[in-house]
């Protein structure tokens, strides 16, 4: 279990906390600039930051109130570094043998790294004559030489081209099952975060936002600043009103019902999203019951096809030109013939509506 | 050909690069890896033996190491001997002379090793030292190599602050540019070409070594 309590104003602003359990990916995600690299070093013990509390397996690397600063040498972390710092001057074999916590056994151990990490008959090689691909694999067996009590990724994707990115995201999420240490991963890449980690920390000027489940954060995020930064698609503004004792959005001529409605009340302003995959598109050929729950019309603005789902742009009537995407599979907006220009009607799920007070 | 002061200028040049080794790296070092006040001054002063007169710099070096100098006065009062005009002189003298020759490739190769390479060795384990004798010297091998064959061809070939220092005395100052200077006024043309020609030679020879070295590194390290 890795505990990170961190904060300093300057060089850099941190605000920092965050918890990931053994054997569990937590990816720290958010801009360039966000602070995620400092956040991983401070926990490598790279920098130190003014204040807080590093707490790894009920050892206290990191402490300002006792001034205790363990160095990268005593904390025991396998780090991976952005452009993978091998060693140039050393072979795969050395790189890895360099790192190992014990030199006995040390040939049997770098074989089995290198079957971990698929390099088998590359260990006489030097780092320039392996792939972007495969200096990774090295980085990686190389951080886990050191039996390390936490594992630190950073961005450890984004040097390698898109075909070989997807390999290495296959790899790590089957070796990740035989590691039972924290795993912090570092990225920008949303999609990269949700699929590899079963949490996710929003950073933002050096300042965690929210940390939960992929899902939780990236279609229920916290406030409105966690939905800038996650991006999500349909972000939009309303006013609570009361009809019949309850409680449902007035969003320009629609009144929306909605489920999630603890603490808040009636004529309060809020930001409200839904997932595009939650609004659900009316076939034109065979009704279903389901079409008087928040029903929408409008016209389809942009169609955009990839990977077999069909985005849809709708620009809803009557909504001073507001636009909600929707995602349908290609083969439903195919089937209904959907065309730029066409006048379509769509329900709103309303369990699926996340309300973000002003 | 004077034999004798081919001696003394490969002794000088040998004792002169060894000596620049450690020097030179702990100083290359401290400039490739610390941020400090007054650190491009230093590197400056490294420099100067580069653009100054070597007489200018013979005689700050002649007047820093005579016997009423705070420096030279030391030495005389710890070993019974003076700087000037002595062997001992003029080894300390070409250290400052070479000193540039020496640091600037030591500095160059240091400052290309990038800080992840460092912090890479101490996520792994290394300590300090064991990441500078492991990591960093071994990278940065080709030019501490290039800093050690220049400070040698350097040192054999000077001329100007040797005269300041050491003057002429056989066997103990008179290096092989001096020799070739005494020849020249003495009208012995044929000894001063012979010793000319080997000055020629071995800085040929060793400028050779640190090309063929660097690129057969490279190949290793980069192909």
């Amino acid at each position: 279990m890795l505990r990170v309590n961190l904060q300093q104003s300057s060089p850099i602003p941190l605000d920092v906390e965050l918890n990931c359990n053994n054997g569990e990916i937590l990816a720290l995600v958010g801009p360039s600039g966000a602070g995620k690299s400092t956040v991983l070093r401070c926990i490598a013990g790279l920098h130190s930051a003014k204040s807080g509390q590093i707490n790894c397996s009920n050892q206290i690397w990191f402490d300002s109130n006792n001034k205790t600063d363990f160095t990268p040498q005593q904390r025991r972390i396998g780090m991976v570094f952005q452009n993978y710092a091998l060693f140039p001057h050393l072979t795969v074999f050395e790189n890895i043998r360099l790192a190992l916590a014990e030199q006995k056994g040390a040939k049997q151990k770098i074989d089995h790294l290198l079957k971990q990490v698929h390099l088998m008959g590359l260990e006489q090689r030097y780092p320039s004559q392996l792939s972007g691909g495969q200096q990774q694999r090295v980085a990686i067996a190389r951080a886990l030489a050191r039996e390390p009590e936490v594992l630190l990724l950073d961005e450890p994707f984004s040097a390698v081209d898109k075909v070989t990115r997807r390999k290495l995201y296959l790899e790590l999420n089957t070796l990740r099952r035989s590691l039972e240490m924290p795993i912090i991963l570092v990225t920008h890449d949303l999609d990269e975060a949700a699929m590899l980690a079963d949490n996710l920390c929003v950073i933002h000027n050096g300042k965690t936002l929210q940390q939960g489940q992929p899902d939780q954060v990236l279609h229920r995020p916290r406030d409105i600043e966690v939905a800038r930064q996650v991006d999500v698609r349909n972000l939009l503004t309303a006013t609570l009103i009361d009809v019949d004792g309850g409680l449902k959005l007035q969003w320009h001529d629609y009144q929306i019902s909605v489920q999630q409605t603890e603490g808040l009340s009636a004529d309060q302003a809020v930001h409200w999203t839904v997932s595009p995959a939650k609004v659900l598109l009316h076939q034109r050929v065979r009704p279903s019951r389901g079409e008087h729950e928040n029903p929408v019309s409008g016209v389809i603005q942009e169609l955009i096809t990839l990977k077999g789902i069909t985005t849809v742009l709708l620009c809803i009537d009557n909504a001073n030109n507001e636009v909600i995407q929707m995602d349908v599979p290609e083969h439903v907006a195919m089937r209904n013939e959907l065309t730029i220009g066409d006048s379509i009607t769509a329900s709103i799920l309303s369990d699926a509506v996340h309300l973000m007070p002003d | 050909m004077d034999w004798q002061a081919f001696e003394v200028s490969i002794k000088l040049a040998l004792l002169t690069s060894v000596s620049l080794l450690p020097i030179g790296l702990a100083l290359a070092y401290l400039l490739a890896n610390s941020r400090f006040i007054g650190r491009e001054v230093l590197e400056a002063a490294i420099t100067l033996p580069l653009v100054l007169p070597p007489t200018v710099l013979g005689y700050f070096l002649l007047v820093g190491l005579d016997s009423s100098s705070f420096f030279g006065g030391l030495f005389v009062s710890l070993t019974g001997h003076t700087l000037a005009f002595s062997f001992t002189g003029l080894w300390f003298a070409s250290i400052i002379y070479s000193l540039p020759f020496a640091v600037q490739p030591m500095l160059r190769a240091l400052e290309t090793i990038e800080p992840e390479i460092r912090e890479a060795a101490w996520c792994s384990g290394l300590s300090k030292w064991k990441t500078f004798f492991k990591i960093e010297l071994p990278i940065a091998w080709p030019g501490i190599v290039t800093a050690m064959v220049l400070s040698f061809s350097h040192t054999l070939g000077e001329f100007g602050v040797v005269l300041m220092i050491g003057g002429n005395i056989a066997g103990e100052t008179r290096t092989l540019s001096i020799a070739i200077y005494d020849s020249v006024l003495a009208f012995e043309t044929a000894q001063a070409q012979s010793m000319s020609l080997i000055l020629l030679l071995i800085a040929l020879v060793s400028i050779t070594i640190v090309f063929v070295f660097n690129r057969s590194r490279s190949r290793v390290v980069r192909l």
